[in-house]
Parts: C-alpha cells; structure tokens; sequence
C-alpha cells in the first residue's frame, strides 16, 4: 500500500506504511494493570472475540480468580440500544455481588460495543451513582482505537479527572511498574532528598495520588501521551527526561527529577554513582555477547525507540529498522536524538512489506509478536517475543542487567544448540 | 449479555482459520479490525507451527470506519491474491466487521480473481469456534468437489476412504490420522484424501473419488460427510475409534463397509494392562468427565468398561451436540451437563466428589484447585498437549495412550497401599503432598477444599482428628456424608462412633 517518507524535524524520515498490522489491542494491557490494581475490575464489554484474546493473553493466571472478565454481546444485546444499557446494568450487579472486595470498576470498551455506539461512559456515571463505594469508569481498549499498551494509557487517562486536587509540590511517577521497581525506585527518591512521591496508578482506590499546579510529574513509561495531556490539563508539569532503560536512562531520568526539585547536582549524581556503576558491571556481560549485533524491531509497544537507544548506546547494537506503533515524538524527543542516524525510524505498518525488509536485512536479531516468532524462527532468524518485555521487570538500575540478558539469550540458545 | 471470564470455545472465524491453517494453497481473508490478529498465536505458539496462519486480516482502525473500510477489503484481498497465489480463498467477516455491514461475498466477487472465492457467513454473536470450523469445511467441500469424479470399478483395488475432520489446533489431530491410516492399512483400505488438514483444493476437488467416508471428528466433519452422503452416495463410517472397545466398533464398521477382512487389524495391548492386578485398585474409582461431546462420550465409555471406573458426572461445552451427550448420559445413570460456564462446571465437579477428573485445559486448573487428580482428554489444551512424542488417542496405540495418562495421575496402587498403612508416617503426611509431586512438594496455595464444618453439627476433636487421617483425595467426601448422617439424625456432635457409623452407612 503507500508509503512515503516524512521529514522529521529532529532528525531521519519516518517511514510510514498502512497495510495489515500485527499487533494486539488495547485490551491487552488489563493483564498488567489489574495486577497493579488491586481492588479493581475490569469488565470488557464486547464480544466472545475479546474474552477469547484476554484468555489467550493472560496464559494461566486467568484461574487465580482474576479481576478481569468480559460482558459478552449476544444477538438480542444487538436489537435495541436501551436494552443493552439494561443488561450492562443486570451484569455489573451480577458482578459486584459476587466480589463484594470490588472498589473501582472499569467499563472497557472494545471494538463492537464502540460500532454499536454503546454509550459506556454514560453507563459508567449511571452505576457510579447508583453503587456507592465503587467508583466505576470507563475507557475504551478497542483494536480500532488503541494498541497494545495504549490501552493503559487509556484507563490512566480515565483515572486523571477522579483525581483529588492538590496544590502541594510532589512528585508524581506515572506508568505502571512492578512492585519490586517501585520499591527500588521509592528508596533512590529519599536517598535523593525527594518528596512526597506518588504513583499513577495507585495499588488501591483509596491511594489514588492528588493533583495540581505544584505537581511535576516523571514518565515511567513511552506510551502514556493521552495521561499525560490529561495531567497538564489540571496544572501538572512534566519532567523532560530519559526513559529509565539501562545505566545511563535510569541516571538521567533520576538526575531530572532531582533537578525539578532543587537537589544540588553534585549530591544526586553521588547518591546516584555506586547504582549505575553497579548497572555497568551488570552490564559488561550483555555488551560482550550483544556489542556490533544488528537488532530490527517490529512495532508493538511504543517500547521500541527507548529500548533501541539503550541498547545502542550501552550495548553498542546496530539498529537497522525500530518500528513503533506509534511514535510520540515530543516524550520521545531526547531518545531519538540518542539514536544512530543509520537506524530506519517507522511508524505503523504493513506487515508483509515489513518482513520483505527484515529478510532483505537478516539482522542478527528480530524483535516481534508471538505470531511471527516461530515463523521467524524456521526461516533461520533469531528473534525475542516483545511482550516478555511488558511483562518483565526491565526499569531502572537495578534490571538493567536483566533487559540485557533478554536480547542476549535468544542469541546465546542459538548458539549452545547442536541439534 | 454473558458474563464471562473463561470461554471453552473462541469465536467462529477461529474456527474458520483453523480449517485454512490446516488446508495447503488456501488464503482466508478476513474482514476485522486492529488487534484481531492475536489469533495467529494460537496455532504459531500452541500448536508451534512453522508457518503463520495463510490469513490476512484487513486490521481496519476508528480512522477508516464509514469511509474506506469497503476499498481497505478489497485492496487487502487484492494483495494476499498476489503475493500468496492462493489456488482458492476464503473471505468473511469477524465480529466487528459483521456489524459494519461490508459485504465480504460482494467485494471479492467484484475483484474477478483467477481463483475460486468462497465467501463465508459466520454469525459471531449466536455461533461459535466449532461450529464455524465445520460451516467452513463444509462450505469449501461444498464449493469446490467436483460432481463428475466418482471411484473407479472396484475390481483389482484396494478400497478407499476419505479421512474427515482433522484440522489445525485440533486436539491429537496429527497422530490419530496416523494411526486410524495404519489400521485401515491394515485392513487393504487406502486413504484416499485426509481433509481439511493437509488438503489442497485440489485434493478436495477428487473428494468423489473415494469408497467412502470416514468422519474421525464429527464437530468439524459432520455437515459436510451428510452433504457427501446426499450429493455423492458416499456412506460415512461413524464410530469413532477412541478405545478399544470403540476401535473394534469401528474395525467392524469399516470392514463391513468396505468388504474386506477385519482379523488383519493390529491386536492390542490394553485389555492385559487393564486386567493385571496392579489395577484392581481402579475398580469403582470415581470419574468426572467433561469436553467436546465426542471425546467426553467416548471417554465415559473406556473409562466404565475398560478401566472399571465408576463415571459420575458427564458433559459437553458444545450445544450442537447436546442429543448425543444426552444420549449417552443416560447409559450411564446420569443427568448431562451441558454448558459453557465453566464456573458450572467446577460446581458440578465439587458436588460429584470424584477421585479423577477427565476434562479440558480448564478442568485441569479446577481439579488443581480441588486438589482431585485429573488427564486432559478434549480442547482446548494449551501447549504440552501439543506433544513431540506420538501421542494419538485414536486406535489401539491410543488405548495405551489413554491407560497410561489417565493411570498416571492417580496414586498407582502399591502407593496407595501403603499411603494408607503408614499414614502416620512423617514422609506420607498431608504436608509432604503426593509422592507423584516430588517428595516435600509444597501443599498447594489454593484454598482446602473441604466444605466449612456445616454450622448445626459440631466435631468433637478426636473424631476432628481420626478425620484427618483419612487420605486427602477422599477426606472432603467423607466430612459431608458423616455430616449428611448427623443432620439426618439429629446427632448435635459428632463424636469417632458417628464417624464410624456414618461409614457404615454410606459403604456399598
């Protein structure tokens, strides 16, 4: 289909397909977020399709009494609108009854409740009112809307306005991490001398951060451009920094927050020093195996432009193509300027032309959806599946001996194998 | 609406891409949005295929709704056609592009391809997985057989059946067809067209050229075997060959058919391991067995007649079938379950108390929870059911398959023996799990199964404790019947003689 080059005012073209796109919808991102969530329900209103993508997704958790399930859209649901609203209504009872632990409950659009034109949000307030003590909210993480992780975008964004007002200086970290990182990165804030920190999202309802003029806020994530409109909307200003891959982005995205908050410099980067050089030395193993190796990326999470940088600039990897679904280039701005001017940016995709280049290019590595690995794989390519890398903890210092061990051990099986 | 969290069955272009998946030279073109294409990992992952399903998805976003999503089809067939050169396609729509109203059928017969497009209606909010697998097949026999091609004169050949059923993502599908083409070897019959898995439109149009029919998995296979049957006069054998009662059915049935000699079959192994005294202990054993009603009712039929066990509880997920799982409910005593709410299924299985579940993927997360023993005997499985090794549950190879992974999961019965005489002992306590699990296997996290003590009858400590000596597997059964005997009676404490008592009472 057509492509054509854009000029980028920060630095190469983008290359810009449309065509068939590999990648998941947003719905996907409630396997991490209710983890995160503590005391949330997400309720997927849709089709058998989309119970069936959370199922397929979710592996084997979906038996540990998960906090997600689907409203499943049947013909009769398909006859008349008001009807519908009724039996939305009828579900959500039905639900709440049974998990009376419940307290915030999210509506998830998907791709036939938003062609049917269900007004989600306008059920959302109606049981908000009517079941006190569970805050409900909607967002969509419909395929036609959203992909893969925007659907946490989606669901941050829908929390912003629940937000209480809050004047006071903080900072807030928003994207959803795992524990162990959060812990890790809550102690390296008051090694700093910075506070009060808060997170977005919170583990409960009740946690859920304040907001306001004296808020400066840090990304912990890429793929957050509508929460983070959402926050400037109520006075929050955001912290240009590095995203926390590696030594180096970890530094800097540390460094930024201490800067925004008045912390001399020389004290930051030594409280800082003895973390990154011990990312360094954890770091020296992947830079032997990895160093000089040509990694192609297949759009996925909006993780690609970061990860690339990092793997670039302290593994010394050769990115040859770094596919994002979605390219935002403000927040991304300082990656891809760390980026090599060799590496191809693209943006979307059509996946047949994309994997004519990846064959034309053979890298030493291809990052991409379970769908292509295996395929991948028999035509003799190396590849790293990208949803371990939402998955896994990969933020900050300490983890980033573990990213780099993720690229490093496909390339590694590859060569212990003798059969 | 349903509230869901689990669904035995995916939607009805699942079922369609696992018919063109398992097809060579056949491209699906699929009308859906962005995201829909999470199903290619279904067969890249699951089943570890080498190749990615031959489907393109027309992946259309919010932007291109009401516009252009009519020319996106056309333009995504346009291109499969001429990168792939299928030698026939499949077109249709997924939930969402059902409801948007392009016309698949329309759009592609606009295009004039030089290939047959066989367009497909899949109701996606009534129909599901199955049932969209076996419209497909249907509809691409039914497109694409060729009426003149009958089977040559019988004279100086071998007879010739047409294997109907296997797909991709099926379970066991590889090896049964191995299998059931060994035994008709056997018996001089040659398969002539193995279909959908491995056929191209090709084979499919010589589909006439056999003696007749074999239908292996009447879920995908049935619509179209009675299509043949009416369009071709080929009869269709449908015994299907899981046992070995069943495989002698089904050797009889062939060999009638096909007029030949059914003594040449391979014997078979199972009836002297089902009869050595090493498995007397499973005489009586409770059995709970749900799946696909094809697998679950011949499941329930080895599992009464050739391995003794007593089958409490029998069901299907699929609708489409519920008369045959009645039907075979019956023959057993029992009321059918027939649902897919799985959340149905686990009460079922609590109010049955079996020692052995025999179910799908997730029977086996239930009987986890329950800690019951169970063996995955229908789909949906997950990727170890999927196996390297020959593994087919069809024929007599699949009698042995099916012994030993039904056997496998319960304590064997020298184990039993003596988990009972040295309960007391520290290394065959509760705590140190089954012996199967590894030996100091941590007791699972999940919630003990045992009912709360009912709040009217109270337990006096000692019979609290003679209670716990009784092996977990049966324990939880009989806490409720001692109580059911104490409620009965009016017995306010339950003291080691009510335990006893109630033994007694409720032995057969």
């Amino acid at each position: 289909m057509s492509s054509r080059p854009l000029d980028r005012a920060d630095c190469a073209p983008v290359l810009r397909q449309r065509g068939q796109r590999e990648v998941f919808c947003g719905l996907t991102g409630i396997i991490w977020l209710h983890r995160k969530l503590q005391d949330a329900f997400f309720l997927v209103v849709g089709s058998r399709t989309c119970a069936h993508l959370l199922q397929s997704a979710a592996g084997v958790m979906i038996f540990a009494e998960p906090r997600f399930g689907t409203a499943i859209i049947e013909e009769r649901d398909l006859a008349g609108m008001a009807d519908a609203q009724e039996e939305l209504d009828r579900v959500v009872i039905e639900l709440l009854t049974r998990r009376g632990d419940i307290r915030q409950l999210f509506l998830v659009g998907s791709c036939p409740s938003e062609v049917i034109k269900l007004d989600l949000a306008k059920a959302a307030s109606r049981l908000d009112r009517r079941h006190g003590g569970v805050r409900v909210l909607s967002y969509s993480g419909s395929g036609i809307e959203t992909s893969f992780t925007e659907g946490e975008d989606a669901c941050l964004a829908a929390l912003v306005p629940e937000m209480p007002s809050n004047a006071g200086e903080q900072l807030l970290v928003v994207g959803t991490l795992p524990d162990i990182v959060e812990d890790q990165f809550t102690r390296l804030f008051a090694a700093l001398g910075i506070a009060p920190v808060r997170w977005l999202p919170a583990r409960r309802a009740a946690d859920l951060p304040g907001v306001g003029a004296g808020t400066r806020y840090l990304l912990a994530q890429p793929f957050l451009g509508e929460t983070a409109r959402a926050l400037e909307d109520r006075g929050a200003v955001r912290i240009d920094a590095l995203f926390p891959f590696g030594a180096e982005g970890s530094t800097d995205w540390f460094l930024a927050a201490a800067r925004a908050f008045g912390v001399d410099e020389l004290r930051a980067r030594g409280v800082l020093a003895p973390h990154r050089e011990r990312a360094k030395r954890a770091l020296e193993r992947g830079a032997a195996r990895l160093g000089g190796k040509t990694i192609f990326f297949l759009p996925d999470s909006q993780l690609e432009v970061p990860l690339a940088r990092f793997l670039a600039t302290e593994l010394g990897m050769i990115p040859i193509e770094v596919g994002t679904p979605y390219l935002h280039r403000r927040h991304l701005a300082r990656e891809l300027a760390l980026l090599p001017e060799s590496a191809q940016l693209s943006e979307g995709q059509d996946v047949e032309r994309q994997l004519d280049r990846v064959r034309a290019a053979r890298p030493d590595l291809t990052v991409c959806g379970l769908g292509l690995a295996n395929p991948l794989e028999a035509e003799g390519l190396t590849t790293k599946w990208a949803i371990e890398l939402v998955f896994s903890p990969i933020h900050g210092f300490d983890q980033a001996g573990d990213l780099a061990e993720l690229f490093a051990r496909p390339l590694r099986r590859r060569e212990v194998l003798r059969v | 609406m349903q509230l869901t969290v689990w669904t035995y069955e995916g939607p009805p272009h699942v079922g369609a891409m696992r018919i063109a998946t398992a097809m060579e030279g056949v491209h699906y073109v699929l009308h859906a949005p962005q995201g829909d294409t999470y199903a290619d990992l279904l067969f890249t992952m699951i089943e570890r295929s080498r190749r990615r399903p031959p489907v393109t998805y027309t992946t259309f976003q919010a932007r291109d709704l009401g516009k252009d999503t009519a020319e996106l089809f056309q333009q995504a067939a346009r291109d499969a056609h001429a990168r792939f050169a299928p030698q026939a396609m499949i077109v249709g729509s997924s939930c969402t592009a059902e409801l948007i109203q392009d016309d698949p059928a329309g759009l592609a017969a606009a295009l004039d391809l030089p290939c047959p497009v066989i367009p497909l209606e899949l109701p996606s909010y009534s129909r599901k997985e199955n049932w969209g697998a076996g419209e497909t097949f249907y509809q691409i026999v039914r497109h694409l057989a060729d009426k003149d091609v009958t089977p040559p004169p019988r004279e100086g050949r071998r007879p010739r059946a047409n294997l109907l059923g296997p797909t991709a993502l099926g379970f066991r599908h590889r090896d049964d067809v191995t299998e059931v083409t060994k035994l008709l070897d056997a018996m001089g019959i040659d398969v002539h067209l193995v279909a959908p898995r491995g056929a191209t439109p090709a084979d499919i149009a010589t589909i006439g050229a056999a003696d007749f029919n074999i239908l292996l998995y009447p879920e995908i296979g049935d619509t179209a075997a009675r299509w043949l049957e009416r369009g071709f006069g080929q009869k269709t054998v449908r015994t299907v060959p899981i046992g070995e009662g069943a495989t002698r059915d089904f050797i009889a049935e062939v060999a009638a058919l096909a007029g030949v000699d059914p003594a040449p079959a391979l014997p078979s192994n199972l009836p002297w391991w089902s009869r050595s005294v090493d498995s007397t202990y499973l005489t009586g054993k409770r059995v709970f067995i749900f799946g696909d009603a094809t697998h679950a009712i011949a499941a329930a039929r080895v599992a009464r007649d050739e391995l003794g066990f007593e089958v409490v509880g029998l069901g299907c997920y699929n609708r489409e079938f519920a008369r045959e799982i009645k039907a075979a409910a019956r023959s057993h005593g029992l009321a059918p379950l027939i649902t897919d709410d799985y959340l149905a299924v686990e009460r079922a299985i609590q109010e049955a108390q079996p020692e052995l579940v025999l179910g799908t993927q997730m029977e086996r997360h239930i009987a986890k929870r329950l800690r019951i023993p169970c063996a995955v005997i229908s789909a949906p499985v997950h990727v170890q059911d999927f196996p390297a090794r020959y593994s087919p549950q069809m024929g007599f190879e699949g009698a042995n398959v099916l012994f030993d992974s039904w056997v496998h999961p319960l304590v064997m019965g020298l184990e039993e023996h003596l988990l009972t005489m040295f309960r007391d002992d520290f290394e065959f306590s509760d705590d140190a799990g089954a012996s199967h699990l590894g030996a100091h296997a941590a007791a699972p996290a999940a919630p003990e199964p045992d009912p709360a003590p009912c709040d009217a009858t109270h337990w006096a400590p000692e019979a609290e404790q003679e209670l716990r000596k009784i092996p977990f597997f049966v324990r939880g059964k009989a806490r409720r019947n001692t109580e059911a005997f104490a409620a009965e009676r009016g017995i306010a404490r339950i003291t080691l003689d009510t335990l006893y008592e109630a033994k007694a009472h409720h032995a057969r």
